[in-house]
């Protein structure tokens, strides 16, 4: 897996409230959620992203609310990828759940600035920021989210195992 | 001899089927409830159906409560609610509520006795830690962990390391489990406890209400907890009495377990405690803020809307009058809660102070409706979180803090104490 895009760069502790506000949450269409992304901390953010951009921040990303909606929010506005210095629990086990790429990358977060061009390599395991010309090293992801991702998710994961299990009953 | 365990370890360790687990290792545990609200179960429901499985793992153990924008609040969260109503119907999920029968699901479970002791329960809902008070490995996952779960009966988890927190001491007077908690996240900040198991113990838990320990349970998410566990003692046991549709399973920490960390404070040095914008880790003594004026209070949630908090905010509001510029909510968290706050006369104190009465809903906490800020508007408000736009506006303002420090607010007009009102608590 590799994407490419431009930086939006956000601080600590944005939590899924901003990420997308609850006063839009009468809905789970991911293309209605995806015009309000961010909007509680850049209004104008939807208007200026494009399919495959990047989002960077710093500690706890996605504290707050179980709210699946944040990454679908994201996902949707054509995100391809986020990295943070940390991402809160909930949204860590969510974002693969829903197929949205995270990357926890403490120095790169720090570094990485608005604008900057960057490619994320999950395969090499690797950061490029393309505008500073420096290269990060990626801590590897646990086999079992690895397993997740290769299946596209938890839920075609179970529903692979499930159908296994049922056919042994019969 | 097995390894001293800690309490989130015993339980995951036994409900895994394996003697001990360390912390980091992955284990797949059966879950004893799952938990959907209005705004996170049609998005589990919608993700369920794609699977086109047509069956639920058991609908005993699916409960489903419409709190979050009750009673609804427009066209499409009805039909939010209608998706639900009708997921219940077609599987015989027979703990569905809404309408007259709901109330804030953290507050309503436990007091139907759907929850005991050693459960584990996951709930598509951040605030699912709430029932660590009772001892059950509770915690937040979002709608396709939900979703997958009503498939399998089963959830994995990362075994957390723990991080102990023992009070000592004797409380202030109107110090409550809020200020508590409060004092706690500023103390480790918002992310303090990521990823981790929260243990609150010691002598002063021990002397806490059930109903001031769910509010510390509640709010470990707010440092990041993955749950928030308290060892079940007598209180626990006899409060579960009566309720409970399951048998207790009583875990409790091992003598030599190992904890990341033990953090102890001296309680007899902890006031009431101001969380400031926009950050529940911004604390501040009450005694040390400066002349701060507000717009309205709220009294309720799934932290602190139980029959002890409105007890607090009606010997406070009693013969007093809410400031004319403060709309005051007061949200019983339950039926039951309104029917006994009625009973022993607090919605009659709180009519009479100016207060408005809301039907139990999560409202205002997250600016759904019922209580929703302008621009540049302030509130005292004795909920879990204060993030930019949580209660309405971007530009509008969330202070938390306790019942006590809620209503004497708002009969302030500005933020500050009981002790300022010249209310004495007796100890």
């Amino acid at each position: 897996m590799r994407f490419r895009g431009r930086v939006f760069k956000f601080g600590d502790n944005i939590d899924t409230d901003v990420i997308i506000p609850a006063r839009y949450l009468n809905t789970t269409d991911p293309r209605e959620l995806a015009k309000h992304c961010m909007e509680d901390a850049d209004p104008e953010f939807v208007k200026k992203v494009r399919p495959g951009d990047i989002i960077v921040a710093g500690k706890n990303f996605g504290c707050g609310s179980s709210r699946e909606h944040a990454p679908v929010a994201i996902k949707a506005c054509g995100v391809s990828c986020v990295i943070a210095e940390s991402f809160a629990r909930i949204f860590y086990r969510n974002a693969f759940n829903t197929g949205l790429p995270i990357v926890e990358a403490p120095e790169a977060s720090r570094e990485i600035q608005e604008g900057d061009e960057v490619e994320v390599d999950l395969e090499a395991g690797e950061i490029r920021n393309l505008t500073q010309r420096k290269i990060y090293r990626v801590k590897p992801l646990p086999p079992f989210m690895k397993e997740l991702l290769r299946d596209g998710g938890l839920i075609p994961h179970l529903v692979c195992k499930y159908r296994n299990l049922r056919l042994e009953d019969e | 001899m097995k390894r001293p365990m800690t309490m989130a370890e015993k339980i995951l360790a036994d409900r895994a089927g394996v003697a001990a687990v360390e912390p980091g290792e992955l284990v797949e545990v059966p879950v004893d409830l799952t938990l959907a609200n209005d705004i996170t179960a049609p998005l589990a429901i919608r993700i369920f159906e794609e699977t086109r499985i047509s069956r639920v793992f058991d609908p005993e153990r699916i409960v489903l409560v419409m709190d979050h924008f009750t009673p609804n609040k427009d066209i499409k969260s009805a039909e939010q609610v209608r998706i639900c109503r009708e997921f219940a119907r077609r599987f015989g999920i027979r703990h569905y509520y809404e309408g007259g029968a709901c109330g804030i699901e953290h507050a309503l479970l436990p007091e139907l006795g759907l929850v005991v002791p050693g459960d584990i329960v996951i709930g598509a809902d951040s605030h699912t830690c709430t029932y660590g008070a009772l001892g059950a490995f509770a915690t937040g996952v979002g709608s396709t962990d939900l979703a997958a779960t009503w498939i399998t009966g089963r959830t994995w988890f990362k075994v957390p390391e723990t991080i102990k927190f023992v009070y000592r001491g004797k409380l202030k007077p109107w110090v409550s489990g809020k200020d508590l908690i409060l004092y706690t996240i500023g103390d480790i900040g918002v992310d303090g406890a990521l990823y981790r198991a929260m243990e609150f113990s010691g002598e002063v838990i021990r002397r806490l209400s059930m109903a001031e320990r769910f509010t510390m349970a509640n709010m470990a998410i707010e440092a990041g907890g993955k749950v928030g566990l308290m060892e079940p003692d007598r209180k626990t046991l006899n409060y579960v009495r009566g309720r409970a549709k399951r048998e207790p399973r009583i875990y409790r920490s091992d003598r030599g377990a190992r904890y990341l960390e033990v953090r102890e404070y001296d309680c007899s040095k902890i006031d009431l405690q101001v969380a400031f914008p926009h950050l529940p880790s911004k604390v501040k003594p009450v005694t040390e803020i400066p002349e701060i004026p507000i717009d309205q209070v709220v009294i309720g949630s799934c932290t602190n809307g139980r029959l002890e908090d409105l007890a607090v905010a009606a010997k406070i509001l009693k013969g007093r009058r809410v400031h004319p510029h403060v709309r005051t909510i007061i949200i019983p968290a339950t039926p039951q809660v309104y029917r006994e706050a009625l009973r022993r006369g607090y919605l009659r104190v709180f009519l009479e102070a100016g207060a408005i009465i809301s039907p139990p809903t999560c409202g205002p906490c997250l600016g759904g409706h019922m209580g929703i800020l302008a621009r540049g508007e302030r509130a005292v408000a004795t909920t879990n979180r204060n993030f930019v736009g949580r209660m309405g506006h971007p530009e509008s303002e969330v202070y938390l803090a306790g019942p006590a420090v809620a209503a004497a607010s708002a009969v302030l007009g500005r933020i500050g104490s009981p002790e300022e009102l010249g209310l004495k608590e007796e100890a």
